[in-house]
């Protein structure tokens, strides 16, 4: 009666060659679409989320004390030597000296508490003679709103790896 | 049809959201500056060096105009002759008022720019443009009060020795004296004789 049974239920359940139960093709299918939704769901997102940020200003600042530290051999770089922004919507470079001393800040001379504004309005690449880095330029990308979702998902990506490859 | 109805429903607030952004107006161009702004803007640092007209250049003789001022040198092979063909351009577009405004080119590299040279170089844009030497302790000096690097480096054209890595950004001196604008190169024409008619009618 049992080996009756047994037979019967290998009739319905496919085994594995080590005996087990092996999943069904309705199971293989739905892992197949969790393990596909899984990896498309991010980058469908990515691709349709807008871009947007709170501000239009790339804000860096010279916090108070900086000079002092650096007189005391701390070493803290402030500005990247590469800046992207996004035309329309993130497209103001905000620089300001927070400090009590002036300090040469990216392109310019900034006064203790103040602030240079530069906003850009068309994709370009602008350079700045900047002694702050090795390379002696502080380089600003600006790049064209990122208005279908190829641009986005792209977009998203390469600040990924930018971000992935360190400062 | 289950599996479809629920595909869409969850596609459907992406699209939404998608075309909303998309058609979105974009925003609106700077009231201010189109360059950079300085706030607060601070005196512009003085100086008084060795004019090309033959005279003395003070920063300060030419209060109640608009100033711009340069950093370069007449042997600037791709920066210099870019920013002052832009200028040329600028005077043009800005007609009579452009007799409001003043270029004052002040160089990084006084071995060899005499205020003759200067002069000449000049008057090839325009014959109104003002050249600024000194010495090199002066100019430094003047330099390091704007925040401009300038560093001499082997030429990539053999025949002239040597050339000078310099900052590339205009800057502007409104009628009062006070630095007022960052003018990053390449920024066009039109958007500079914006900032300068703006500086002329707020001073005036």
């Amino acid at each position: 009666m049992s080996s009756t049974a047994a037979g019967a239920l290998s009739d319905v359940q496919p085994r594995d060659e080590d005996g087990l139960p092996a999943p069904s093709r309705t199971r293989r299918r739905r892992l197949f679409g969790i393990v596909v939704g899984v990896i498309l769901t991010p980058v469908v997102c990515a691709a349709m989320w807008p871009v947007t940020f709170d501000s239009r200003e790339e804000l860096f600042e010279i916090p108070k004390g900086t000079w002092a530290r650096r007189m005391a051999g701390e070493k803290r770089e402030i500005l990247p030597s590469e800046i992207h922004l996004l035309v329309g919507i993130r497209n103001v470079l905000m620089l300001k000296n927070s400090d009590d001393v002036p300090q040469i800040f990216g392109p310019t001379l900034l006064m203790p508490g103040q602030s240079l504004r530069i906003p850009f309005t068309r994709p370009s690449e602008n350079y700045f003679a900047c002694t702050a880095h090795a390379s002696g330029q502080l380089i600003v990308v600006v790049e064209a709103t990122p208005i279908w979702p190829w641009n986005r998902l792209s977009w998203r990506v390469r600040g990924m790896l930018r971000r992935l490859s360190g400062p | 049809m289950k599996k479809t109805l629920l595909v869409g429903a969850l596609l459907l607030p992406l699209v939404v959201l998608e075309t909303y952004f998309s058609l979105r107006r974009p925003p609106r161009a700077e009231d201010g500056l189109r360059s950079g702004t300085f706030e607060p803007p601070r005196e512009a640092p003085a100086f008084s060096l060795d004019g090309s007209n033959g005279e003395k250049l003070s920063l300060r003789a030419y209060l109640g105009k608009v100033v711009i001022v340069e950093f370069g040198y007449t042997f600037c092979q791709e920066v210099c002759p870019i920013t002052l063909a832009h200028l040329t351009e600028v005077y043009k577009k800005l007609g009579s008022a452009a007799r409001e405004v003043q270029l004052i080119y002040v160089t990084v590299d006084p071995a060899r720019d005499s205020p003759e040279r200067l002069r000449e170089h000049l008057a090839v844009y325009n014959p109104s443009f003002l050249g600024a030497t000194g010495s090199p302790e002066e100019l430094v000096a003047v330099q390091k009060a704007y925040g401009v690097v300038a560093k001499r480096v082997v030429s990539n054209y053999q025949a002239q020795g040597y050339a000078v890595d310099h900052s590339s950004s205009l800057y502007l001196v409104d009628r009062q004296g006070k630095l007022r604008g960052l003018v990053p190169f390449g920024t066009p024409a039109d958007d500079i004789v914006h900032d300068l008619e703006l500086l002329l009618r707020k001073g005036s």
